[in-house]
């Protein structure tokens, strides 16, 4: 049995400066509820990598979806994105030198972070060949030409935690995401130090089928029940 | 005036570059489509081309949204309401980004700030002004070997088919066609060929709004579109 927190309880053991994946793809697959207390919490000085910047309006009318939260409270010293164009006040902090944009290529991005969670040294790829990735040196370790052709050695991404959410989690941290919202949400359960999984829909153990687990249980660190009241 | 000019006069320029694109389309192609654009392009397709549209935030078999099909957690790669079709799957970005980069999707069409003569593409972002970052634009372009940019031949009247990019590069050398609503230019090792023209223009007038050099097929003909 993983030990089951509070949203607030989890958000309480983020030290402020944390470096923390998050997943979701534009708020699709992203783990509302913590953000919701980590916004609440006014911890500051993170660094979040995550595919995007969130949007400003979430499907449903929210005001400041997924990632965004954090964004508009400014408790986002550095993000780590592949796409900030849905969410104009991250540019706005990235124009005023308040927050650190550090762009990448998405499936650099997701190759990244499972070269932190799969042990491997890094990842090299095509993408980005010839382009201002090439300058991003935190990331890109340079240039190597294998068997005639150039390839970008990217370096490993890993976190202090990833903050993940499934549509059903065990009680045991196995994880069945619905839809489109597996997205990041798979790999950044492999590359950080803690994992939070956020279920919508908590659930026994044995209710998700062994074939079913996308996420396995022996990733995870805690469960926040995303259906049941904080505190 | 023929009825071919009257297809063309009849259409926005928009719509003429959708209908020329879904003719890129073959059965059984693994699709991805850009957003704006080319997201018009499957409306078009003739009834006997079947393709499978990959969405690179996590669908094989991207799908139009129906009322009994809406579901929550089911969006595209620009976080709208989507559905799978029939036989699809949804996956994780690490996968879809393995299908892209492994080139195991045929085809990517998306539109474009610039192109250049040489191939390579600007449209991710404009220094000082506008960087809204690549997202998968950049995997897209170096997986997937057919890359064909469906876009507005300029800019109001800014040429944007260049002799070489102004803006930071996309991607080096990956553009294979230019469909814009005047012509369709093939990409070659030697550079842009013209190989179809919308018959409201002639040749000088692609000419006057394109910075970069381009040949003339020798089978030149009249544009095609659905």
């Amino acid at each position: 049995m993983k030990k089951q927190l509070s949203a607030k309880q989890a958000v309480d053991m983020i030290p402020d400066g944390a470096v923390i994946m998050c997943g979701g793809f534009l708020g699709c697959g992203t783990a509302h509820r913590l953000m919701d207390a980590l916004a609440a919490s006014q911890k500051k000085d993170l660094t979040i990598i995550c595919n995007d910047a969130g949007l400003l309006e979430g499907p449903n009318g929210e005001a400041y979806y997924g990632v965004a939260k954090l964004i508009h409270n400014h408790q986002v010293s550095r993000l780590v994105t592949t796409h900030i164009g849905l969410n104009p006040e991250a540019t706005e902090q990235m124009n005023a030198g308040t927050m650190r944009i550090d762009l990448l290529p998405q499936g650099s991005l997701a190759e990244m972070i499972r070269a932190g969670g799969a042990g491997l040294g890094g990842t090299l790829t095509k993408t980005g060949v010839g382009t201002l990735v090439e300058d991003a040196k935190d990331y890109v370790v340079g240039r190597q030409n294998i068997d005639g052709v150039d390839y970008l050695l990217m370096r490993p991404l890993s976190a202090d935690f990833a903050l993940i959410c499934g549509q059903q989690v065990d009680e045991e941290g196995n994880v069945w995401y619905a839809g489109t919202a597996r997205n990041f949400n798979q790999v950044m359960a492999t590359a950080a130090d803690i994992v939070i999984a956020e279920a919508e829909q908590l659930v026994s153990v044995g209710e998700i089928r062994p074939e079913d687990v996308q996420t396995y249980g022996i990733l995870v660190d805690y469960i926040v029940n995303g259906g049941q009241d904080d505190e | 005036m023929s009825e071919a000019l009257n297809a063309f006069e009849a259409r926005s320029a928009k719509e003429i570059i959708a209908r020329r694109t879904a003719l890129e389309l073959k059965n059984g192609m693994v699709v991805n489509l850009g957003i704006g654009l080319p997201t018009l392009i499957p409306q078009y397709l003739p009834s006997d081309i079947r393709v499978t549209i990959q969405s690179e935030n996590g669908i094989i078999g991207l799908d139009k949204v129906q009322d009994d099909t809406r579901h929550p957690h089911i969006t595209d790669a620009s976080g709208k309401l989507a559905a799978v079709a029939s036989g699809g799957a949804f996956i994780d970005s690490v996968t879809s980004f393995g299908l892209i980069r492994g080139g195991h999707v045929d085809v990517t069409i998306l539109g474009s700030l610039q192109v250049d003569q040489e191939g390579s593409l600007a449209n991710w972002m404009i220094p000082g002004k506008k960087t809204p970052g690549m997202g998968g634009a950049m995997d897209l372009l170096a997986g997937v070997r057919q890359v064909i940019v469906a876009m507005e031949h300029t800019a109001r009247g800014i040429p944007k088919i260049l002799k070489k990019c102004t803006l930071p590069l996309t991607a080096v050398h990956c553009v294979t066609k230019i469909i814009t609503e005047m012509c369709v230019f093939n990409v070659t090792d030697t550079g842009l060929v013209l190989t179809e023209l919308n018959p409201q223009y002639t040749i000088d007038d692609v000419q006057a709004v394109t910075e970069a050099e381009f040949a003339i097929s020798k089978n030149l003909t009249e544009m095609n579109i659905v």
